[in-house]
């Protein structure tokens, strides 16, 4: 099949060589390439590591807040009874923020509470609040979340709909209160792919990079980030390698994530067959 | 794996929204709603007043209220050439992944089912695996025909790729980028579908695979297509990171190359572009919906 070949050729093959290059180091005297684990050593601390350590947070941190308030959004417009021009208004832009979103979201954001921002000049003045500043982890949170909250509206709305109001009827005959119906048929319906879409929250805010670059340039430690600035680095010999070696890190940090997933859904299947 | 791609690719990336038939979801009862008007409020105001107010940013100035930025938006430069540069790739990524896509995925539903869970899988790599790491790989191999094969016709080939006024390395990277979308569009479509027994009737009938591709599957899976279709298109014209890499200049790296020096026009052109995408999804939204009540097949 050419899709085959199109993706071992275009997919396969780049990662593969990133897994390869990444022990390459050229040594700074003679400029020649060995092997070497001095790269995988390197980003194992000092500011690369903190760089992991950002990332890691921020996304985790990101995507359980975007997971549990795009899990609200979704409930609200499924259940919503004028539901239908709400339902696809809110699916479309959600379509178009979770997908398409990155650099104009950055100058959104830049605009309304950047430091010549709107929303800034309102909230400085007359409201005489100060000290958050939008070009931080904390900003770039509040900025994650305007593509991780549609994303998990997305990805979560066909799982909600897929809930029958059948087994709901069924419960209350049989006396089951809300909490109950909740309890043992709701949430454990709904829990794999809640899991799931977080995963893919977690994996999507971990790779954001356009969104980082726009808004805080290099000034907060994320690994997309270093990646970058090591790839456009002409100081250190080597410093490309070390990117590889970076980007190769952050492709075993996600397979690690999904290792975990996949045990997750395997106990979650067992326990509830 | 399986487990995997099952959590994942059921649910993810319906990408378009609004597009799954609505199942009917029981409305809740009376007096229970004050928490839904609850997220409403609270998150209509989060995602509407970023928008609101990037719009008063780009209409204030000093002597009022003015759209000077909008109406210069046309002429101003480099406006058009990357703007068209980046349309140009996405139709490249289109034609190229629809070309890819749709033979993989009518073969996989009708002789090889077999093959589906490794598809499935595949398609689902790019979205997980991030770009940045994939584009550092590419930028790896892509160093290769200076380093290895200098002088031969395959380093001429790879330099070839890098033109800057249109760079086919872009939209080669872009079709994997693209693929999980199209692939779950195209596979809804199939699924929804009779197709097996539609393509045995057009064999049986004499037809061959090429015209049963354009006049039998085509035609059934258009609402599939043209939702990959724009998947993919408004995903190239708001592609930042691969570009920016590889070192070349698109509409969102034009966008951040002009912010430095026209805060208002780069907001104005954001605004805009998230507006417009949003208008056209919509609109192909509601055609699909008329298409349905039309055909309910």
């Amino acid at each position: 099949m050419p899709f085959l070949l199109y993706v071992a050729v275009f997919l396969l093959l780049p990662v593969g060589v990133l897994a390869v290059e990444a022990f390459r180091a050229v040594d700074p005297v003679t400029f020649e390439e060995s092997w070497s684990t001095a790269n995988l050593g390197a980003i194992a601390e000092g500011a690369y590591a903190r760089s992991y350590a950002g990332s890691l947070r921020l996304s985790a941190i990101t995507a359980v807040l975007g997971a549990v308030l795009g899990l609200a959004l979704a409930f609200a417009v499924v259940t919503s009874r004028r539901g239908r021009l709400l339902r696809r208004l809110v699916l479309t832009a959600s379509g178009v923020l979770a997908n398409f979103g990155g650099i104009p979201l950055a100058f959104a954001f830049i605009a309304t509470i950047g430091t010549q921002g709107v929303v800034t000049a309102v909230l400085t003045g007359p409201l005489g609040l100060d000290g958050f500043s939008l070009y931080s982890m904390t900003g770039l949170a509040l900025v994650y979340l305007y593509f991780l909250v549609p994303l998990m509206v997305l990805t979560i709305v066909p799982a909600i709909e897929a809930l029958r109001p059948q087994w709901r009827e069924a419960a209350e005959v049989l006396g089951a209160s809300r909490w109950q119906y909740w309890r043992h048929v709701g949430g454990p319906v709904l829990a794999p792919p809640v899991l799931g879409a977080t995963v893919l929250l977690f994996a999507s805010a971990f790779a954001a990079y356009a969104t980082a670059r726009a808004l805080v340039g290099s000034s907060v430690p994320l690994v997309t980030l270093q990646i970058a600035d090591s790839l456009s680095s002409n100081v250190i010999v080597g410093a490309e390698n070390l990117g590889k070696a970076l980007a190769l890190g952050m492709v075993v940090l996600v397979g690690l994530v999904m290792v975990f997933y996949t045990w997750v859904q395997r106990r979650a299947s067992r326990w509830l067959a | 794996m399986s487990a995997t791609s099952a959590g994942l690719s059921t649910a993810a990336v319906a990408g378009a929204g609004g597009v799954e038939p609505e199942t009917p979801v029981r409305a809740a009862r009376r007096g229970r709603g004050w928490w839904r008007w609850a997220v409403f409020a609270v998150l209509g105001l989060y995602f509407l007043v970023p928008l609101a107010a990037s719009t008063w940013f780009t209409l204030r100035s000093r002597d009022g209220v003015t759209a000077d930025v909008y109406t210069g938006i046309p002429t101003a430069e480099g406006f058009a050439e990357n703007l068209g540069r980046s349309l140009l790739l996405g139709v490249l990524t289109v034609v190229i992944a629809l070309l890819l896509m749709v033979p993989t995925v009518v073969l996989v539903e009708l002789r090889l089912p077999r093959w589906r869970p490794v598809v499935e899988l595949l398609t689902l790599v790019p979205l997980l695996l991030p770009p940045i790491a994939l584009v550092v790989g590419v930028r790896s191999v892509l160093a290769w025909a200076p380093d290895h094969f200098y002088g031969t016709p395959l380093a001429e080939a790879f330099f070839a790729l890098q033109e800057p006024a249109l760079p086919w390395i872009l939209v080669l990277v872009y079709v994997v980028l693209a693929l999980p979308f199209v692939y779950r569009a195209l596979d809804a479509g199939v699924r929804g579908a009779q197709l097996r027994t539609l393509t045995e009737a057009a064999r049986v009938l004499g037809a061959s695979w090429p015209r049963l591709m354009l006049t039998v599957v085509l035609p059934v899976l258009r609402t599939s297509v043209l939702n990959a279709a724009f998947i993919t298109l408004a995903l190239v014209i708001g592609e930042f990171t691969v570009a920016n890499i590889l070192g070349f200049e698109t509409f969102p790296t034009w966008i951040v190359r002009i912010s430095g020096s026209q805060p208002r026009l780069s907001v104005a052109v954001s605004v805009l572009s998230l507006l417009l995408t949003w208008a056209l999804l919509l609109l192909i939204s509601a055609l699909d919906r008329r298409r349905r009540e039309e055909d309910p097949a």
